[in-house]
């Protein structure tokens, strides 16, 4: 179905040259680019501002570690492959476990161990990375999703994005892969997207190829009950890689662990527009809501992370939809906007 | 805001600047704006014959110098073994043809391309007036020409005017005596130029060539012309009208002979001609004048160059279609100029064969990318052997296709081989990672792109419009700015985003 541009306007539905005229290039300066593109940059740094993320296990800069890795991954359960300067989620590749010399995928698909050492030549190859420039290869242990996640997804762990506009956390969604989408969680391939309440990390609304679902279409698990634990944390989390980066437009991309809690995955200067449809709201009212305050306030991540708790309850203008417990509170606090302790 | 203003400011001036420019291009240098805009041009030529007789030759003929109503715009001789040149003497213009030895039957040939032209070719007053031939007649003639000329002298009062009376006594449908008696001895023309010379009017017999279309061998007519109001007028030897009929192209005017031919024999000449319509481009390109603008044009450059530049002055116009195509359109390609390569290869090889050639090398490269994706080599390596395969699947179907009868084969060398492989390469992750369905989509993106671009740069206008005058393309420039701050939805948008109203 097409809308008018003006019906996309009052929806306050971001479009892609906007993002990038008026987001992208105005508030993320190129010689910070870097930091999010590299993988290893981003892992370092966030070491060094303490956020959590997922346990490094080693670095394969040239081609002849390849053969003296493949003795030590064998010692590892799970571990995941990452190009470090991959774009979109590509060349990742996520080993479960193994069974008599063959790797299990998270699809649940074996490779081989020559599969994996070709991968990494391609990695290093740059074949994965952004102008094919040569890179350099991360294997970090597998993550151990929580209870919730771990039944919610169909394969790989469910990533919740949070789009973080000037150290604020705007707008949040829940990424299941699904069988169509190969375990991979890109929306455009499928993967099931559930916009998140960001006052307190409900579902306020899920959708699969842009169409809306109630359920995960392979688990079957109803998904507007859904609530994420840690919410609060989640947001700090995101809302610090502000300082740690110096972006102003930046998407987070973050997943829960059983046993370490929050992890920072990766960080993404360009993120995607489709958080927009997962959440069935436009981002442009909040990113303006932001960019009317005063600059000369600089509040910490803690004040953000309440302001945007606040300010950004449920989805805007959204008439019609059945209102969750969530929403109704959502909407009561957002008429108190104008007592915000930053105005 | 001010930003943007001076944003806007820039783009006005560069499209003020590159309108204005363009717009003197076409004043001064009298380029057309559209192509294909076409004038009528007169292909003469002049055919001679003679018989040489074993000595050195050498052919002079006059030429037309200026001709009233007319304008040359190129010539040419052919003429094998002959040494030619244009002598421009005081007698006019005349081309030489000349030979050491020379024997049997000679053909030489003279070109000449002429536009009727009303405006430029003012006629040249002479300063000093030209003295009247001495005429002389046989006895009885003498007395009937004595009173022949008295008669319309009586009557007029202008030179005009008295060959315009001598011109009505001869030509009445019952002439009297005297007039009959001096037209059994000489032609109309000859007669009046007799006649008026006798009656101290200086007059001569021009030779006029009657420029019809398709009309071969033919003669040049005897053209009266007398000399009044300090000029030469030709006069209708029928009607006594004065001034030319507009297809009257005057080849020879006084002076010498029409025709010298010193080394050989019955010499004769005929003229073919026929009715071109030439570009106005053409013609311009033959006429102006270096300097001023002309000088901040390609046509300077040799030919060679220039075919280089038509094609590179192209390229812009591909960049603009792709920015639009992105930016307004939202549609996604594989690799961002990747179309407008591929659609400069589409203008060598037209677009179908174009098409079908790019289509099977893709398909049959990435049959062959799937084997390479086996072998686990490194990227770099990779993409050379693609390369590699890539040349030699081309040369294949070449060979192959010139062999079947086909021309198609040979353009296909037109492709960048480098861009194909990188192609491949690319489609082959892409299905790898995405799946199908996104390398149908960003193939077919690519196409159409590739192929929207070849339709505007295949437009006559604006291969004409980019080639001639190099500045509009700082209105594509304010036009590639301008998308570069477009901030609304593109089109695709309107149906992603759309499709969540549907949702409610």
């Amino acid at each position: 179905m097409w809308s008018f541009p003006f019906t996309l306007n009052r929806q306050g539905i971001l479009g892609m040259n906007r993002r990038n005229v008026a987001y992208i290039s105005r508030y993320n300066s190129r010689g910070r680019y870097p930091l999010v593109d590299n993988k290893l940059k981003t892992k370092l740094l966030a070491e060094k501002f303490n956020l959590s993320t997922p346990q490094l296990r080693a670095v394969i800069h040239y081609q002849y570690e390849i053969a003296t890795l493949a003795r030590q991954i064998q010692s590892l359960d799970g571990f995941a492959i990452k190009p470090s300067k991959g774009t979109g989620g590509k060349g990742i590749l996520v080993i479960k476990n193994h069974q008599e010399g063959m790797f299990v995928k998270t699809s649940g698909k074996a490779v081989t161990m020559d599969h994996i050492k070709r991968h990494l030549s391609n990695i290093l190859a740059g074949l994965y990375s952004l102008a094919g420039s040569p890179d350099v290869a991360i294997i970090e242990d597998l993550i151990q999703p929580a209870a919730l996640f771990e039944k919610l997804s169909f394969a790989g762990v469910p990533d919740i994005r949070i789009i973080v506009f000037k150290g604020y956390p705007v707008m949040a969604m829940l990424r299941l892969s699904t069988q169509a989408s190969d375990g991979k969680a890109n929306l455009h391939q499928g993967a099931v997207g559930v916009g998140l309440n960001i006052a307190n990390g409900q579902c306020l609304h899920a959708v699969q190829h842009a169409r809306r679902v109630k359920q995960h279409p392979d688990t079957q698990i109803p998904l507007d009950t859904i609530a994420i634990p840690d919410w609060r944390d989640l947001l700090l989390l995101a809302a610090r890689s502000y300082e740690l980066t110096g972006l102003g437009y930046i998407g987070a991309d973050l997943v829960v662990d059983k046993n370490r809690g929050p992890l920072l995955l990766e960080l993404n200067a360009r993120p995607g527009l489709s958080i927009q449809i997962a959440n069935g709201a436009g981002l442009l009212p909040r990113l303006k809501t932001i960019e009317g305050l005063d600059p000369d306030l600089i509040p910490g991540a803690d004040e953000r992370v309440d302001f945007s708790m606040e300010n950004f309850g449920g989805a805007r203008s959204v008439p019609g939809r059945e209102k969750s417990p969530g929403l109704i509170e959502a909407t009561a606090q957002r008429g108190s906007d104008s007592q915000s302790p930053l105005r | 805001m001010s930003s943007k203003t001076g944003f806007y400011l820039v783009v006005f001036t560069l499209i003020i600047t590159g309108l204005a420019l363009g717009w003197l291009r076409h004043t001064n240098l009298k380029i057309p704006l559209w192509p294909g805009q076409k004038n009528p041009v007169w292909l003469i030529e002049a055919r001679i014959d003679f018989i040489a007789a074993g000595q050195p030759v050498m052919v002079s003929l006059d030429l037309p110098d200026q001709p009233p109503g007319f304008r040359q715009v190129s010539e040419q001789a052919a003429s094998t073994g002959y040494g030619f040149s244009i002598v421009e003497g005081s007698g006019g213009r005349r081309a030489e043809w000349t030979r050491r030895n020379a024997v049997g039957l000679q053909t030489l040939y003279y070109k000449v391309q002429m536009i009727p032209d009303t405006t430029g070719s003012q006629e040249l007053r002479s300063k000093d007036t030209p003295k009247p031939s001495m005429v002389y007649w046989k006895e009885l003639q003498s007395t009937a020409a004595q009173q022949l000329v008295e008669q319309a002298y009586e009557k007029s009062s202008t030179p005009t005017s008295f060959a315009r009376e001598l011109i009505k006594q001869l030509n009445t449908s019952k002439p009297g005596q005297n007039a009959s008696l001096l037209l059994a001895e000489f032609s109309l023309p000859t007669l009046l130029m007799r006649l008026l010379n006798h009656a101290d009017i200086p007059a001569r017999l021009s030779l006029g060539l009657e420029l019809q279309d398709a009309r071969r061998y033919q003669p040049l007519k005897p053209i009266l012309e007398i000399f009044d109001h300090k000029q030469w007028v030709p006069i209708d030897p029928r009607t006594g009208a004065h001034g030319l009929p507009d297809n009257l192209l005057l080849w020879h005017r006084g002076g010498q002979s029409l025709l010298d031919v010193s080394g050989g024999s019955d010499s004769d000449i005929r003229f073919s001609m026929i009715r071109q319509t030439m570009p106005e481009m053409d013609l311009a390109r033959l006429q102006f004048d270096r300097g001023g603008l002309s000088r901040l044009s390609l046509y300077y450059l040799p030919i060679e160059e220039q075919s280089v530049f038509k094609l590179l002055l192209l390229l812009p116009v591909g960049a603009l279609v792709v920015t639009f195509m992105r930016l307004i359109i939202g549609v996604r390609t594989s690799g961002t100029f990747m179309p407008v390569l591929i659609a400069l290869a589409f203008l060598q090889t037209s677009l179908l064969p174009g098409l079908t050639g790019f289509l099977v090398i893709v398909s049959l490269g990435l049959m062959l990318r799937g084997y390479l994706s086996k072998l686990n080599l490194l990227m770099v390596a990779r993409i050379s052997t693609l390369i590699v395969l890539v040349i030699f699947l081309t040369s294949m179907i070449s060979v192959l296709g010139y062999e079947l009868g086909f021309n198609v084969g040979l353009t296909i060398t037109f492709f960048p081989m480098v861009i194909i492989a990188w192609t491949i390469e690319r489609m082959s992750i892409l299905w790898e990672e995405e799946g199908s369905r996104e390398v149908m989509v960003q193939g077919l993106g690519s196409l159409s792109v590739a192929i929207a671009a070849y339709a505007c740069m295949r437009n006559p206008i604006v291969a004409h419009l980019t080639f001639n005058f190099p500045e509009i393309h700082l209105v594509l420039l304010a036009l590639i700015l301008m998308m570069g701050q477009y901030t609304g939805y593109k089109l695709t948008e309107l149906k992603r985003f759309g499709a969540m109203r549907g949702n409610h």
